[in-house]
């Protein structure tokens, strides 16, 4: 379930930043690491909700920060 | 021009508001409005689209109400499935000097002038950057640009909206979504009709092209900037004014 979520993540950022798949690690920060600027944030966020069919407020979606800080908080929606 | 385009236009139920819907409507694409509170001039103006053989929807929100319009949208979205062109048109008036101007009427135009512009932008960001592309066309006014005694709040509420259209625009640019104003000079409508005939005549003087400016004469203007052939053009705002202000 973890790596399901996780992979699924990385698919839409690796699809929507252009980047490295190796490059979108747990760790990496979205903005500093993988260079989305803050329109693409905005953007990664509707395609996760999309993707998940959950609703992530802006309040939420200001404290994300890593890739893995993504994959939790969806995780943990979805329970 | 518009086929299978999605359009909505605030304060579509009169004025310049119904013929930029009825012009859209006929270059092709369906129209949903929005109008404050006079349902019969919306369902004439619906009635206006149909015979133009597009789908048309009247809501009756206000502007100036996150909630309103955040519901608004998304009726407009079950029904219609997209929003590819948002004109904010709805607009009121409140003149008065600005030593007599009461409070509520400085709130009230900038509430619905501009703070409206704001949440219905706002509401049509997620769908357009979705669809990598969108129109968004605001009605100003070239007194925005100009100035004219009596209208401190109008013209500021006006003059805002330039401001937050070239922002807009920086803003979604990226996302394939323009962003453009028109300013209008004198048009005739309800809202202009109360004004008395000398000042009329003192507005026409001052008009190279001679003529008071018809709602077709905006609603055409509006429908360029819709269209794809306006693609590389925004953050611009577009005199409609017969040569009023030229600045
Ligand atoms: N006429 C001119 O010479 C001129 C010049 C420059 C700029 N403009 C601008 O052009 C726009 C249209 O003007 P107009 O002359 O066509 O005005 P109008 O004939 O007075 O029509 C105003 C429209 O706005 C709607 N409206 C008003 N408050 C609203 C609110 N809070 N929420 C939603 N809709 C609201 C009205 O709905 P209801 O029918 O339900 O009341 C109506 O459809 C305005 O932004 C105006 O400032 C006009």
């Amino acid at each position: 379930m973890a790596e399901n979520t996780f992979e699924r993540v990385k698919k839409i950022i690796v699809e929507h930043l252009d980047v490295d798949p190796a490059e979108v690690t747990l760790e990496a920060s979205v903005k500093d690491d993988l260079g989305a600027d803050s329109l693409d944030v905005v953007d990664l966020i509707m395609q996760f909700e999309d993707e998940f069919g959950l609703e992530i407020s802006d309040e939420e979606a200001e404290k994300i920060s890593t890739v893995g800080d993504i994959v939790s908080y969806i995780e943990q929606k979805q329970q | 021009m518009l086929a299978g385009k999605v359009a909505v236009v605030t304060g579509g139920s009169r004025g310049i508001g119904r013929a930029i819907a009825v012009t859209l409507a006929q270059a092709g694409a369906d129209v949903a409005i929005f109008y404050a509170g006079n349902r019969q001039a919306a369902e004439e103006t619906v009635g206006q689209i149909q015979a133009a053989g597009r789908k048309a929807l009247a809501l009756q929100v206000d502007v100036s109400n996150s909630e309103q319009v955040d519901a608004a949208f998304k009726e407009v979205l079950a029904a219609f499935d997209r929003i590819d062109i948002l004109v904010n048109n709805a607009g009121i008036t409140r003149d008065n000097l600005l030593m007599r101007m009461k409070e509520e009427d400085w709130d009230q135009v900038i509430n619905t002038n501009l703070k409206g512009v704001f949440l219905c932008t706002k509401a049509v960001t997620r769908p357009m950057m979705k669809q990598r592309k969108g129109r968004i066309i605001n009605i100003s006014s070239v007194v925005g640009v100009a100035g004219n005694p009596g209208q401190a709040n109008y013209v500021a509420a006006k003059a805002g909206v330039i401001g937050l259209t070239k922002t807009t625009a920086k803003e979604l640019a990226s996302r394939g979504i323009t962003v453009n104003a028109i300013a209008p000079g004198f048009i005739e409508t309800d809202m202009t009709a109360v004004l008395p005939e000398d000042l009329k005549r003192q507005m026409l003087d001052q008009i190279p092209l001679g003529r008071f400016g018809s709602v077709e004469d905006v609603a055409e203007a509006v429908k360029f900037l819709a269209s794809d052939a306006a693609g590389y053009i925004t953050g611009q705002t577009i005199h409609v004014d017969g040569g009023m202000v030229t600045a």
